[in-house]
């Protein structure tokens, strides 16, 4: 049996049902260690490298509470105009899971850290949403599974399964928003929208490198519809799996057709876990949630309470860097900028790497246009956001240095940095391993310009007459042999000079 | 003489003068494990090759005039097995854990490394500690020297029974709800609970974490105190732990042994006896008490109402904490892994390994605990038993403010039958009756043998509770009355264990 689905069109949607989103968004901190062992929190490494027997969950093992991902949690409350608890517990969450090692996620329940605050969060329009923050909350992250085998790459049909711990106890923050209601057609426009504020909030703190494709930041959306005028929250599905900016907007949207068209068919909306799938947009069922999971939360015994003190708190306030909407603010006024052409910055999500680019030394002028134009391109033609690039402005800002002291050509430039883009390091290390400096020794030089010269005894001739644009022809011939690795400017003067015609 | 009937303190001084050598000690010890454990089933696991190694070492210091490492280096010892031992294999007299070599050592296993105290082995106790009797061990029941149709106690009972069987001069037991204090009054020893975050939890593998404390057992109350010196102190690694120095326990005891209690005021618990107490055992209470009134002690009735309460409490907090803290248990990464055939998937291989790993006890807890855990009884369960939890802790807070210590039966009968009471966990709860307050509270507390029952001849220990980090406290009154009692009955309990 197959049944054709007839998607309802998005304006029908909108005519009969109003949208409330509840977004959960998950941060690894970048801290040194992990949140209850002195392992290092590092991405990736050879499978169970970075283990002890605490985050291992060995018999016996027992953890002891970082102090800097505490210290970074208050600041993310802080950055999220949240109040700071001034005691709180952890909990545990019990539920047995092959990545999980003891079987339960040490994290909080009723104690968050952090709760009760705000995010303002600006829409392609200019207009300002303000989304409550209902909790921000500590714990831990789990293990990874590889399902190997099966057609879904899930644990059921899987053949067998492996199991990785080296993320099993990494810092997380899980960042919990009130219901955003009255958000309409936008609903899917205010999702992304958060999702970046608060991406950009967090890496301005520093506290994380909010990476969403390697899931060091990541969205679970919750989506439900009542219909126009009733109160009443409907029944709402969690989305996961959504690992980029463009994926929240995309995946909301289609929870919000997709709800809608099951209601409208007198169906009704089954309350579980989806997966977005990246490649058509779709959303498809996971573990149902009909029967809530109990995960029978207790006060973690292991761990004394934590009572950041008022002066602590207030010391990490006065500490805070500077804001992403207070660093817009001063640039709009530094670069002199109009409120469209901040926008437009904003927009292409390259106004935080811009000034971070130039507070690492570079021109204004430069790091937007290296910014705007090829590390766009870039992004574009890998489909990830600007600021996701494998480049930090750091790196850019270095590239430019080198250019204008002339060590690169703007070319050479260009490579470097997709050198940084592959991964082959920082800019100083691509420039040794690919040879990419430009030629400045004059003695080299003059080997391929005489070679040059002496194949083209006509244009030599005309240089000699007085007809000094000629040269080019021979600069040409002369960047060819040397890969462009010459400073074009340098090989004139030399060709000038033997051919007599300075 | 022979070394095994010798106190810690003794032989600790026969050793570092050169008097005796801790390979002779160690070895009268190992061969006395040899000849008696078979019938005492008190060591799940000797280590002789390493305990011999240690005793070499000392030996080697001593000769070489160097400082012995500490006041018990070179002193044979008896580990329970809850204790993770890098090298050795650590069970928790669980078959879940049969063959389980921890990769890394309890804080407690190292501080006696450093401290050169010679590992005997791994002792027996009540699968991951639950239990009052030490059948519930997946390794057979431990029996009780005293009488070996009896238990020794639990969980404890591998370390309480060494220590009567002269396996070892001391031990180190646990102590979640009596099972250091509990199996040392059915065995006629000394037991200790200290005060909760005085010894570190690190690699102790947790049944209730909220209430577990490792203590020291012994035959004195003297060597109890300097085997708690030992394990003693705050560790980074256990986050609960106190960063408090050790309170002066040795010195408290050897002060305690000149006799002198004037000016201590005594307790006496007026909930803690009475009906459903073995009346040999409120006779052996009175004439402690008369003893201490003898030394000089006031002593004066104190009343505990809340305390009524503590055992159901106890037994919905410590299944609760259980229920989660055993949940690794789940053959994925360690221990016993069965069904694995590649027709079952992962969640029927970790259901099927823990019933095929679990004794009948703990599962009972862990089915307790999820239930009072579960969403819509927490309050009703959980949450009310944590309100008794602080009211016990009030009544002990209102009593210290009258008392210095406070005395009750360490349990309500001696030694029962093995087999007893297996079928009827009820019974085997109340044992426990007398000590799960202290545990409650955090607080401190011993078990001093206060003679042997008229009724039946077997061994009755006296409790004495010292509050939070006053552990010194009850060094000082154990030691006093310890004296006091083997004056009068003209010599040490331990000389009247009947030979195996």
């Amino acid at each position: 049996m197959t049944t054709k689905t007839e998607t309802m069109d998005y304006d029908e949607v909108l005519e009969r049902f109003d949208p409330v989103l509840g977004l959960e968004v998950h941060v690894e901190l970048s801290t040194r260690t992990k949140m209850f062992c002195g392992c290092p929190n590092a991405f990736g490494g050879e499978p169970n490298t970075h283990v002890c027997p605490t985050c291992l969950g060995l018999p016996g093992a027992l953890p002891v509470v970082n102090g800097s991902a505490v210290e970074s949690a208050i600041r993310i409350g802080l950055g999220l105009n949240c109040e700071i608890a001034g005691w709180c517990r952890f909990a545990r969450k019990n539920y047995f899971y092959p990545d999980m090692p003891k079987n339960f996620q040490t994290s909080q329940y009723d104690e968050p850290i952090a709760f009760d605050g705000y995010l303002d969060v600006e829409l392609g329009d200019g207009e300002t949403v303000r989304v409550g923050i209902e909790r921000a909350h500590m714990e831990e992250d789990t293990g990874k599974s590889l399902h190997v085998g099966g057609a879904t790459g899930r644990i059921h049909g899987a053949d067998y399964s492996l199991l990785d711990y080296n993320r099993a106890g990494v810092p997380l923050i899980e960042i919990v928003t009130k219901p955003i209601t009255g958000a309409g057609r936008r609903a899917p426009e205010v999702a992304r929208a958060y999702v970046t504020a608060l991406r950009d909030l967090l890496r301005a703190m520093g506290v994380s490198d909010v990476r969403m494709d390697q899931g060091s930041l990541r969205c679970d959306a919750n989506v439900s519809l009542s219909p126009k005028g009733d109160e009443a929250f409907g029944t709402r599905s969690e989305t996961k799996n959504v690992n980029s900016l463009r994926s929240v907007e995309r995946a909301v949207r289609y929870e919000m057709t997709r709800q809608a068209t099951l209601l409208s068919r007198g169906e009704r909306v089954v309350q579980e876990t989806r997966h977005f799938q990246e490649a058509d947009g779709t959303t498809s069922a996971g573990r149902p949630k009909e029967t809530s999971e109990d995960y029978r939360y207790f006060p973690e015994p292991d761990l004394v309470p934590i009572a950041p003190s008022s002066a602590w708190v207030e010391e990490l306030r006065s500490t805070l860097p500077e804001l992403p909407w207070e660093r817009r603010r001063r640039i709009q006024q530094e670069w002199q900028l109009t409120d469209e052409e901040l926008r437009d910055l904003v927009n292409t999500g390259a106004a935080d790497v811009v000034a971070a680019t130039v507070d690492a030394g570079a021109p204004v002028d430069d790091a937007r246009s290296w910014w705007v134009q090829f590390l766009t391109e870039q992004a574009n033609s890998r489909g990830v956001d600007l600021a996701d690039l494998p480049v930090t402005p750091a790196q850019v800002a270095r590239v430019i240095a080198l250019i204008s002291e002339g060590t690169l050509t703007n070319k050479l430039g260009r490579e470097v940095v997709l050198g940084v883009l592959a991964g082959e390091g920082d800019p100083d290390e691509v420039i040794a391993s690919r040879g990419l400096e430009v030629v400045s020794d004059d003695s080299a030089l003059t080997a391929a310009i005489d070679e040059a010269l002496a194949a083209q005894p006509d244009v030599v001739e005309k240089i000699r007459g007085g007809k000094v644009q000629a040269a080019g022809a021979i600069v040409g011939a002369v960047m060819k042999a040397t890969q462009g690795q010459a400073d074009a400017k340098r090989v004139r003067e030399l060709i000038l000079q033997r051919c007599g015609a300075e | 003489m022979d070394p095994t009937t010798r106190t810690a303190a003794e032989l600790a001084a026969g050793i570092h003068s050169g008097e005796l050598s801790s390979v002779e000690v160690t070895r009268s010890h190992l061969e006395r494990i040899a000849k008696v454990d078979s019938e005492i089933n008190a060591f799940l696991h000797v280590e002789t090759e390493g305990a011999l190694a240690t005793a070499e070492k000392v030996d080697a210091d001593i000769a070489a005039g160097r400082r012995p490492a500490s006041p018990l280096a070179g002193v044979p010892l008896g580990l329970k097995d809850v204790l993770t031992t890098k090298g050795i294999p650590t069970t928790c007299g669980s078959r879940t854990l049969e063959g389980w070599i921890p990769p890394y050592d309890a804080t407690v296993t190292r501080k006696l490394r450093e401290a050169d105290v010679v590992v005997l082995g791994k002792t027996n106790m009540d699968e991951f500690a639950m239990g009052s009797s030490t059948e519930n061990s997946a390794y057979g029941p431990t029996r009780n020297p005293w009488d070996t149709t009896r238990v020794p106690g639990g969980s404890s009972g591998g370390s309480a029974a060494a220590l009567a069987a002269f396996q070892a001069p001391v031990t180190v037991g646990t102590d979640t709800g009596g099972s250091v204090r509990q199996p040392g009054a059915l065995t006629g020893t000394v037991g200790v609970k200290p005060t909760y975050g005085g010894v570190s939890r690190y690699g102790l593998v947790a049944f209730s974490s909220s209430l577990d404390q490792a203590g020291p057992c012994a035959r004195t109350v003297l060597d109890a105190a300097l085997l708690h010196e030992v394990i003693g102190g705050h560790d980074p690694m256990d986050s609960t732990s106190l960063n408090a120095p050790v309170p002066p326990v040795v010195e408290a005891a050897r002060r305690g042994a000149s006799g002198d209690l004037r000016g201590l005021r005594v307790g006496v618990v007026t909930e803690l006896g009475g009906e459903g107490y073995q009346p040999g055992v409120l006779r052996s209470f009175a004439a402690a008490v008369d003893t201490l009134r003898e030394l000089g002690a006031e002593v004066a009735e104190v009343s505990c109402p809340n305390f009524e309460y503590a055992l159901s409490a106890y037994y919905l907090i410590a299944p609760s904490e259980c229920s989660s803290n055993l949940a690794r248990f789940d053959a994925m990464r360690y221990g016993l892994r069965v069904a694995d055939d590649g027709t079952n998937g992962a969640d029927d291989v970790m259901s099927l390994s823990r019933e095929a790993g679990f004794g009948a006890e703990v599962k009972r807890r862990i089915i307790i605990g999820t239930y009072a855990l579960s969403a819509g009884y927490y309050d009703a369960y959980y949450g009310s038993a944590q309100k008794v939890r602080s009211l016990v802790t009030r009544d002990f807070d209102a009593a210290y403010d009258q008392v210095d210590v406070l005395v009750s039966p360490t349990a309500p009968t001696t030694a029962f039958r093995v087999g007893e009471r297996v079928d009827d966990p009820m019974s085997m709860y109340r044992a426990d009756l007398c000590t799960i307050p202290t545990n409650l509270a955090g607080t401190a507390a011993m078990s001093v043998p206060s003679g042997l029952s008229d009724e039946d001849g077997l061994p009755v220990g006296l409790q004495i509770m010292a509050p939070a980090l006053a552990d010194d406290r009850m060094y000082e009154v154990g030691a006093a009355y310890e004296r006091a009692r083997d004056a009068a009955a003209g010599g040490a309990l331990a000389d009247r264990i009947p030979e195996l």
